[in-house]
């Protein structure tokens, strides 16, 4: 939940930062002798500045930038994670890692999700919104309830799906019951219907915070243009398809980066469904369930760490390609409206 | 941007008398709906049943109803263990970040120093490291720290990596206090942080509360930190917990659809008690 939040902001932050940037690298109690934009600072107000940001920088650095740093680092080593690492292997750890067909699998299946991902959500999502968006009785407990399954613990929902799928679990008994038993199957360990299991949990896990933002969209939507449009004569699904639809482009661009992110760095629930083995097997691994198994699992830590390295300049390109080319009109004007 | 919208956020629901829609869109949402509650019905209902009874027909209805899965876990002190430890790290993450996040960014948002920019660029690029791709060195830091199997060595690194998000959301809050208000209460002989007490707490609520629920239900939700960090049982949080009680008892599927449904009941009150938070605070923070 987290991550994508922070993922989200960061679209944001990215127009600011171009235009907060003022400073050099000069820490926070540097002595005040160039500009004073206001009152010039005493030393009160520099030992307040020391005391509030000090303990922050303090967490910050140790916990956020150090290990990501050392991240990069430990990822030019071949290294098991005892003692200091020492033997320097330059490039090889990321030569073996695009070698490796199990990792090219892994990229292949986060790339199917990802896509999948946007081709399935977005429009249920947005035909979910649209009809929740509609004046009706029960509206407030709808639109919570369809949220539940999204405040649910990964751990949670993967151990509940894991038994409720298994051959001879409550699923096949439900196809039954229904009189759909011929499409009962091994829903967990073929590797034909693993990907599309995987994708029925992430969309029911994941389709309600898509349901939300897209609610909240709408209802930026002034109803004077639909309004007029109906004056008009243009009928509901008309209405939808010229107006709502292109008014909710910018919530629609950026729910498409959160969940791309998301699909790239997907690791618990397939790693408690399937856990480390299975999910090679099955077409469901990742790249971040590859590298907990080739990495810490398997005592190769600097091996780890590469692949660390590499899920997170996947990400990054993905997030710079798709603010290039497509979050780039939402965020043209921010860049010159200033800091906030 | 960002924060412009958590304090411009409306709650979703702006209706006071309704109209009855059409049938075909109730059905559609009574649909939706039992798609989206079934599992977590099947869960809590599976909790009422014996083996002897998933085992003839998985997905029966409980005859007769029986509380012993419940009783049995209730009883034990395995699952109370580990709702405290959870609770314990969730706690105290949040008051850490909320603690530390509103003190820098009262800073950053009111005073005006060099390197003031570096700084809040230093944070923002905190956005772009997700935890997955730190998990490793953050575990050999947590190792050589001594905190192995401790709850701070969750705790610590939640708190660093929830930092990012808590400034970028409460700066632009604390910066759109009107300087009158601080000049009129300097004026009235009110000090710096007098005025960070008196005044800034109060009007920054909103963007505290937001934050603080999504710390809280991301610490409670978490796996990979914990997974990493806390091997002994003892220590357990309860995402640990589900998954390990799920292995161990893997042949006990009553127990563990108990065990797990009971384990999903604190995040699901606490998501009622502050749904509208919550989904009012998801928005407003994406929405920037």
């Amino acid at each position: 939940m987290f991550e994508t939040d922070r993922e989200s902001v960061n679209l944001a932050q990215d127009r600011s930062v171009g235009v907060t940037t003022v400073g050099g690298g000069a820490p926070f109690a540097s002595p005040p002798t160039g500009r004073r934009p206001r009152k010039g600072i005493g030393w009160p107000a520099r030992l307040e500045i020391a005391l509030m940001t000090g303990p922050t920088l303090i967490v910050f650095l140790t916990f956020v930038i150090f290990p990501v740093a050392m991240a990069a680092y430990y990822g030019f080593f071949n290294w098991q994670g005892y003692g200091p690492p020492t033997e320097f292997v330059g490039l090889s750890n990321y030569v073996l890692i695009f070698q490796d067909g199990t990792f090219v699998d892994a990229l292949q299946h986060n790339a199917a999700i990802v896509v999948l991902s946007l081709v399935i959500q977005g429009p249920a999502a947005v035909l979910l919104a649209l009809l929740l968006n509609r004046k009706m009785r029960g509206q407030t407990l709808i639109r919570v309830l369809v949220f539940v399954p999204y405040v649910i613990s990964e751990v949670v929902v993967g151990t509940a799906w894991s038994l409720m799928l298994q051959g001879n679990g409550a699923f096949n008994a439900f196809l039954q019951k229904v009189g759909l038993g011929w499409l009962e199957s091994d829903w967990l360990a073929d590797p034909k219907r693993a990907i599309w299991t995987l994708m029925g949990i992430l969309t029911w896990k994941y389709i309600g915070f898509a349901v939300i933002l897209f609610l909240a969209g709408l209802q930026g939507i002034p109803d004077e243009l639909t309004e007029a449009a109906a004056i008009d004569g243009a009928s509901y699904w008309q209405i939808q398809r010229r107006i709502t639809l292109p008014l909710l482009g910018p919530t629609l661009r950026i729910w498409a980066f959160l969940s791309m992110i998301g699909a790239l760095q997907l690791f618990d629930l397939v790693y408690i469904i399937w856990g480390q083995y299975v999910s090679s097997t099955a077409g469901t691994s990742t790249m971040a369930t590859y590298m907990l198994t080739n990495g810490r699992n398997a005592g190769e830590y600097g091996y780890g760490n590469a692949v660390a390295v590499v899920l997170f300049f996947i990400s990054l390109v993905a997030a710079l390609i798709y603010q290039r080319f497509v979050l780039r009109r939402d965020t043209a004007g921010a860049i010159t409206g200033g800091k906030n | 941007m960002a924060a412009t919208a958590v304090a411009a956020r409306r709650p979703i629901r702006a209706s006071r008398k309704m109209a009855w829609g059409s049938p075909a869109v109730y059905f559609v949402a009574v649909m939706l709906i039992l798609a989206m509650l079934a599992p977590v019905a099947y869960i809590i209902i599976g909790g009422f049943r014996t083996n002897a009874q998933i085992t003839v027909d998985p997905a029966g209805w409980p005859a007769p109803w029986q509380a012993d899965n419940y009783l049995e876990v209730l009883t034990g002190d395995i699952f109370w263990r580990q709702v405290l430890n959870s609770t314990i790290v969730a706690l105290c993450t949040t008051a850490g970040v909320v603690t530390l996040g509103l003190m820098t960014s009262f800073i950053l948002a009111r005073y005006r120093f060099r390197g003031q920019g570096a700084m809040y660029s230093l944070f923002a690029a905190g956005l772009m490291f997700p935890l997955t791709v730190a998990i490793t060195p953050l575990y050999i830091l947590v190792r050589s720290l001594g905190l192995m199997n401790t709850l701070p060595g969750v705790i610590l690194p939640q708190i660093g990596f929830a930092i990012p998000i808590t400034i970028i959301i409460l700066v632009p809050f604390l910066r759109a206090i009107p300087d009158e208000i601080q000049e009129a209460a300097s004026i009235d002989g009110c000090s710096r942080l007098g005025f960070f007490w008196r005044m800034v707490l109060p009007l920054a609520k909103p963007g505290v509360v937001t934050v603080a629920i999504l710390t809280f239900i991301t610490s409670w939700n978490s796996y990979l930190l914990p997974l990493f960090i806390l091997n002994k049982e003892g220590a357990f949080t309860l995402p640990l917990g589900v998954q390990s009680f799920a292995s161990q008892y893997s042949v006990d599927t009553a127990k563990v659809l108990a065990f797990t449904s009971l384990s999903m009941l604190p995040a699901l009150l606490f998501f009622s008690l502050f749904q509208r938070q919550i989904v009012g605070g998801l928005t407003g923070a994406v929405k920037g």
